[in-house]
Parts: C-alpha cells; sequence; structure tokens
C-alpha cells in the first residue's frame, strides 16, 4: 500500500454488467474491480503500470431502475459474408440498422457513489525513469485539477463519473447507515486476465458497513 | 487534419412544446421518466443519433463525411470498403495479424466516417474492422423540472382493413394515441476528450460541426411526434490543457437554471418561465465558457 491513492467517484447512474446477463443488461450491486481500475486508468496509466483496486467503499444505498433503448442487434452470421466475399461483392449482405433493430432493457444503478482504493505495481515493461513517485505524482495531480484522459464512466460511456481526490490527511466520506451490517454480493467478476486469452476472474465479494475488500488478482478464481 | 488539442464540456439546453421528446420502447411510447424524480429523460443515443442525422444531411455526400450508423446502411459493406480501400484480405470475424495494417484499417475508417471519429465505433461484426473509442461522449439529458405526460386520444377517418370497414358499418374511425408533454426544458451533458481525438483524428472543423449539429438537430427533425422542439442554449468550457484544467462536475454546476421569480408553483409552459445563468466568476483559471447559441 505504498503507493496508495483513493479516488471519490460518484455519478447519477451505473451499469455494472453482469457477465450472465448482458444480453438484457443487469448491473451487479456495486462496482467491479476491473470497472474502477478503467476509471484510474481513464485518469492515468501508462503500460509501465498496473492499477490493483484494494477495497471499495460503497457510499450509498444500492437502487436499481430499469431502461429500455433501442439498440443494434449486433453481429451478421459470417456464412452471409463468406458468401458474398466469394461472389465478389457485397450488395447481397443486406444489413439495415432500423431493420435490425433491438429492443434491450438495462437494469442499472441509481445514484452511486464509491471511494476507491488501489495502489500500481509496475510491470515487466518499467524501466529505471518508472519512479512510483513520478505515477503518483501525475496521478495526484490530475485527478486533484479534474483532468483526465478521457471521461471515466460508471460501466457505460453514457454513465459519466465525477471524480475527486481524496488526500491522505482527508477522511474518507461516510457510508449512508442502511449499508451497516455483513451483507453477501455472491460471486463478482474481478477482472479479465488479458494475459491468458481473456479469461474472467472471479472473487466472492462481501460488503461490511460498505466496504468491500477486494483480494489480489492472483488469489482470484478464474 | 490535426486532431483538436483542448478539452471540452458542453451544456446544452433544448425544450419541447407538446411533443414527446423520446418515447420509452418499455412504456407503449410514452415519453420517458425518471421513476424516482418524474423529470423527463432523454437517452444519449437518442441525442446522438440526431447528430449523425444532422451531419448527414449537412455534409451529404462529402467525402471523410460518411456515416456508419446509418439507418438503412449496410454495416459490414463499409468495413468491406475499408479493407478494399488498403489491399487487405478479408479475414472472418478477426482482426489482421499484422497489427499495422490493424492500425491502418482503424484509420481509414475514422478517416472516412464522421460517427466513427466521433462517437467511436465497435466494428467487430462478421468483416471485423477493429474498436474505435471517440472523444464525444454525451450523458442522458433530463428536464429541469418533472414533466406530466399527457395522453391525446385522436381519431382516424378512415381504417385499414375492409374487415374493420365491416365491422364499424360506416362509420369508419380507428382511435389512437399520441403522448405528449406540454412543455420540458432538457439539460445534457457532454465531454470531448482531446487525447481521444488524437487517436481519431477528431478536427477543429469536426468540433465546429458538432456544435452546429447540437444547434440544429431538431431543425431537421420535425415530426407528428416530436412536437416543437429546439435546442435553446449550448454552452461550451474550454480547458487550456488538453487533460483539462478543471474537474467536470465543477463547470457543470456553474450553469444554473431556475424558474423566473414568482412563478415557481405554476407549470413552465415556456422557457421565458426560465432563467440560466453561468457563473463565469466563479470558473476555474484555465477553463474559458463560450455560448455558442
Amino acid at each position: 500500500m505504498a503507493y496508495g491513492v483513493r479516488l471519490h467517484i460518484w455519478g447519477e447512474r451505473a451499469c455494472f454488467t453482469r457477465p450472465e446477463m448482458k444480453v438484457e443488461r443487469v448491473s451487479y450491486d456495486v462496482i467491479t474491480p476491473s470497472a474502477a481500475r478503467g476509471i484510474l486508468e481513464a485518469i492515468h496509466w501508462k503500460p509501465a503500470i498496473r492499477w490493483c483496486v484494494d477495497r471499495i467503499h460503497v457510499l450509498k444505498p444500492i437502487r436499481f431502475e430499469s431502461l429500455r433503448r433501442n439498440e443494434v442487434a449486433g453481429k451478421l452470421p459470417a456464412s452471409t459474408v463468406t458468401k458474398a466475399m466469394k461472389a465478389g461483392r457485397v450488395d447481397d449482405v443486406a444489413y439495415y440498422v432500423d431493420k435490425n433493430r433491438q429492443q434491450r432493457a438495462a437494469t442499472i444503478l441509481r445514484d452511486v457513489g464509491y471511494v476507491i482504493e488501489a495502489h500500481f505495481e509496475f510491470t515487466s515493461r518499467a524501466d529505471e525513469s518508472d519512479t512510483p513517485g513520478k505515477h503518483l505524482d501525475i496521478f495526484n495531480r490530475r485527478s486533484r485539477q479534474g483532468q483526465c484522459f478521457h471521461m471515466p464512466c460508471l460501466g457505460n460511456r453514457e454513465f459519466p463519473a465525477a471524480f475527486e481526490l481524496i488526500e491522505t490527511e482527508d477522511e474518507l466520506p461516510l457510508a449512508d447507515s442502511q449499508l451497516r451490517g455483513e451483507r453477501d454480493l455472491g460471486y463478482m467478476l474481478h477482472d479479465i486476465d488479458f494475459a491468458n486469452g481473456k479469461t474472467p476472474h472471479f472473487f466472492r465479494a462481501t460488503m461490511q458497513d460498505g466496504v468491500i475488500k477486494v483480494p489480489p488478482f492472483e488469489e482470484t478464481l478464474a | 487534419m490535426s486532431a483538436i488539442t483542448n478539452r471540452y464540456e458542453f451544456v446544452l439546453l433544448f425544450d419541447v412544446t407538446n411533443g414527446n421528446p423520446n418515447g420509452d420502447p418499455d412504456a407503449g411510447n410514452l415519453p420517458r421518466l425518471d421513476p424516482e424524480t418524474n423529470q423527463g429523460l432523454v437517452t444519449d443515443v437518442c441525442l446522438k443519433r440526431k447528430i449523425r442525422n444532422y451531419v448527414a444531411l449537412e455534409k451529404e455526400e462529402d467525402a471523410g463525411y460518411a456515416i456508419y450508423m446509418q439507418e438503412k446502411a449496410v454495416l459490414n459493406q463499409q468495413h468491406k470498403k475499408a479493407y478494399d480501400a488498403i489491399g487487405v484480405e478479408v479475414e472472418k470475424g478477426k482482426l489482421p495479424k499484422d497489427e499495422a495494417k490493424a492500425r491502418e484499417l482503424t484509420a481509414w475508417m475514422c478517416r472516412n466516417f464522421f460517427d466513427v471519429r466521433t462517437f467511436g465505433a465497435v466494428m467487430t461484426t462478421g468483416v471485423n474492422s477493429g474498436q474505435v473509442r471517440g472523444p464525444v461522449q454525451m450523458a442522458f439529458a433530463s428536464s429541469i423540472d418533472p414533466v406530466v405526460p399527457m395522453e391525446i386520444s385522436i381519431t382516424r377517418m378512415a381504417v385499414t382493413t375492409d374487415a374493420e370497414a365491416e365491422k364499424q358499418r360506416g362509420d369508419n374511425r380507428t382511435m389512437g394515441r399520441k403522448h405528449i408533454i406540454p412543455y420540458g426544458l432538457y439539460r445534457a451533458h457532454g465531454y470531448i476528450s482531446a487525447k481521444l481525438a488524437e487517436r481519431t483524428g477528431f478536427s477543429d472543423d469536426d468540433l465546429d460541426l458538432i456544435w452546429r449539429s447540437l444547434i440544429n438537430m431538431f431543425e431537421h427533425d420535425r415530426s407528428a411526434a416530436r412536437g416543437e422542439m429546439s435546442s435553446r442554449k449550448l454552452i461550451v468550457f474550454k480547458h487550456d490543457h488538453p487533460m483539462g484544467n478543471a474537474p467536470a462536475h465543477v463547470l457543470f454546476d456553474s450553469v444554473k437554471v431556475e424558474r423566473v421569480e414568482g412563478e415557481e408553483d405554476t407549470p413552465a409552459r415556456h422557457y421565458s418561465d426560465y432563467r440560466v445563468s453561468v457563473d463565469a466568476e466563479a470558473l476555474p483559471a484555465g477553463v474559458s465558457v463560450e455560448e455558442k447559441l
């Protein structure tokens, strides 16, 4: 935890999609470590470092809302494309957006606030110029000033995340009293192992008084 | 063309009079409502569709301004164009092994398609052209005050089928329904990342086009359902630094939309029932504000 950071994030809506319910998206109860990592990376990231989320503080009561939107249905069967390729022409590949529309519901979170506690580690791509102080400084400076590489989001890009650095000497914001006690959130996505064929890793998330301890990636279940 | 070098945020205020700005497929096309506050909602994708439509109208066949997510478009035809243009063999469902070629494909798509360059696109269908994350990001728009949708019953002086005509015996009428909001002023927030623009080549010209489309998109989206919609105010925050000089939420907080005094309890029916103010004094250093509309 030597190079730890604490970032307060919040937003009106969020959707951390459960992989088992992604056609009609249903969000997890809370932010996943991988989404939290994405938010940190939106502020500062270099190939030399890897963000590791240590703890997630849930600040607001968990509430859901449902939303249905017109979306494009997605993939065209590969066979149609192969056929068209053989024929050397593409005009038979008819794929109209408005004919190929799906109405999909999403069960999303409302009014969320979290504190992400995280630190970074160096990857094999780090060199001598990559001192912990440098990256920590960049992150702190950017998050203090509201700077970011791109606007971080709460699961989907249409749900932007406001963020604020919690300085080392400052207290954490208080969690809502409804979150007192222990709650088992079941198995949750930890992150995806991109080095090994994009294998998802899960962990058993328990929330104690609003705080979820995130195990190191190595201790998770593939 | 070189990419933009400043980060931007914007607040767009638009209103609807006797219309339905965005129907909810879950609620029989009733205007979308936030169930907790009864504020009206318009999704990000709804607004992005209108931007695309505006750009398609303004730029028609201009090179570099094709629209990828077209109504009546053939997605994979577009991908194929990219492959053809740089002479790569199409390999089903995969990015070309050669990373440079893959980049070339994506770059070609960005160069030719305005919406790919602006909003990004996932091009992983049948013929794969990679995935692009665009610089322009929008959030849901919600109305300033709670809105009350009304159901208007209408009649049509004809029926569709003979059978219906039989049934109605010379009284050839069908009843229909329209859902409208008498008045609603909506506020949308948007973000433009200079760093992502760098990767897709989103230029200053494109930025101007975005402003134009935000201002004019409703002028070309008239229909029976929409009623009267118009963009009322477009406030743009420009950061000196590409990464930004201030948190977005601080900037958004400086834009206040209030009811005009003395009429607090009456329903708003016109834009003049609201007062919009930007607290320019409170803006952090390095951020300039501009009212484009």
